[in-house]
């Protein structure tokens, strides 16, 4: 079945089964390995991507139900080798050990911040309460979204303080 | 698991989805899909055909008027997050969809879709049956408005047609000066409810009128527990009236005994439950 959607920018026009589903075909259609593919029920959250500018489950969402819409992967953050705040953020933390949640991390904390600069830990904590992490106690990893905030605030314009 | 194969349709009008399940008996409907993609991922189900009701305009709506609160079918929970008017206009639902799974699945799960599912440990299935609220459906043969006690049958099992889908939810007006509280137990924040209770009264002459008791995660069927009811009914909110309402509502239901939890812990969870909800409801400030 013929889908065209957008991802980091591009589109992509490309012909798949009905029953693939988004992270497979991000993964394996259009070679973008970056999403990860975890527990493929919805609950371990590594695939989590951006879709029209709201985190989802990219192995709860059909390909073809993605069609016509704006995706945004962990492909997305850095700019070429410089890590984006908030992946230099997550580096500095130790946010990360094995690195499998990570991508999803990442993409439920940049949906956040984006909409939500200036939320709380227990905000943070519960945005991120959808992505299983077995590596770091995810202490590095709230401490480094909430050191992040910081690059998501609109920069402040004149010389007042 | 990869899931099972299907053909797919995305119809622009909700009479061309409706003709495609009429000629399809083994076609489902496919909302937000944040439950029905883990069923045909665990290949519980094996449609021949899913009917993606994403380009239905007119669904996605959430109306305030006097006769109430309209949910419509593709409301998403992150719409319902969002819309500051229900803080005031039906804070028990707002309250409900903040315990509903995690951020990314509150960005594509719906109401329709929760609807429809009827799983007897959701949020919003209790909080229809709670407030008496009425469903709207459309299938071949038109329109029909079914009340929510009626509508849920069993778990995961609903009075609807294979040819009906879900168009609206409907919560009767919420007074403001209404007692209310939401109480869910559940093993992480966003995981499934071993137990919860919703329940509103209206305070007339200092005494609770209108009770109305819901429960959901503990019980096979979802409703209202109207042995719990009855005894707050007319009664001064105090500690006594907490404890035997309370009690009443454990006494009432009858929880399954299974993997996640024996039924004693799930009737002492909504004992528990009923009495903390009774206490939060008598003390918010109104």
């Amino acid at each position: 079945m013929q889908t065209k959607f957008n991802v980091n920018g591009k589109t992509h026009a490309v012909d798949v089964e009905p029953r693939l589903t988004l992270v497979d075909c991000l993964r394996y259609t259009l070679g973008l390995t970056g999403t990860h593919v975890g527990c493929e029920h919805g609950v371990c959250g590594a695939c989590t991507v951006i879709i029209d500018g709201k985190p989802a489950r990219a192995c709860l969402m059909l390909a073809v139900q993605a069609d016509g819409a704006n995706i945004e992967t962990v492909e997305s953050l850095a700019d070429g080798d410089t890590l984006a705040p908030l992946q230099a953020s997550f580096r500095r933390h130790h946010a990360l050990q094995c690195g499998f949640c990570t991508p999803g991390m990442l993409m439920t904390a940049h949906a956040l911040l984006s909409t939500e600069p200036d939320c709380d830990e227990n905000r943070i904590r519960e945005a991120l309460s959808g992505n299983l992490c077995r590596c770091t106690g995810y202490i590095g990893i709230v401490e480094a979204v909430l050191e992040a905030r910081a690059a998501y605030k609109a920069p402040k314009r004149g010389g007042t303080p | 698991m990869k899931l099972p194969a299907f053909d797919y349709a995305a119809p622009q009008t909700l009479a061309e989805a409706i003709e495609l399940l009429v000629a399809n008996e083994d076609a489902l409907p496919l909302s937000g899909g944040q439950s029905l993609i883990p069923i045909l991922a665990f290949r519980l189900a094996a449609p021949s055909l899913l009917v993606d009701l994403r380009r239905i305009p007119g669904l996605d709506t959430i109306t305030l008027s006097e006769r109430g609160i309209g949910l419509g079918a593709r409301v998403r929970w992150c719409d319902i997050e969002a819309d500051q008017r229900l803080a005031t206009a039906h804070p028990l639902l707002a309250d409900a969809v903040t315990y509903i799974a995690h951020y990314p699945i509150r960005s594509r799960g719906t109401v329709g879709g929760s609807i429809a599912h009827a799983d007897t440990a959701a949020e919003l299935p209790g909080i229809a049956v709670t407030c008496d609220a009425e469903i709207t459906a459309v299938g071949r043969n038109g329109a029909r408005t079914i009340a929510a006690k009626d509508f849920f049958t069993g778990p995961m099992m609903t009075s609807l047609a294979h040819d009906e889908l879900v168009t609206e939810l409907r919560l009767p007006p919420w007074p403001a000066a209404r007692c209310w509280a939401f109480e869910e137990f559940a093993r992480q924040h966003g995981a499934f409810a071993l137990a919860g209770i919703a329940l509103y009264y209206d305070v007339r002459d200092g005494v609770a009128a209108n009770v109305h008791i819901g429960v959901i995660g503990a019980s096979a069927q979802l409703q209202r527990i109207a042995e719990a009811e009855a005894v707050l009914n007319g009664r001064a909110v105090d500690d006594a009236a907490i404890l035997q309402t309370a009690q009443a509502a454990a006494a009432a239901i009858d929880p399954a005994d299974d993997i996640d939890a024996p039924a004693a812990y799930r009737r002492a969870l909504v004992e528990t439950l009923t009495a903390r909800a009774l206490k939060r409801a008598a003390s918010r400030p109104r």
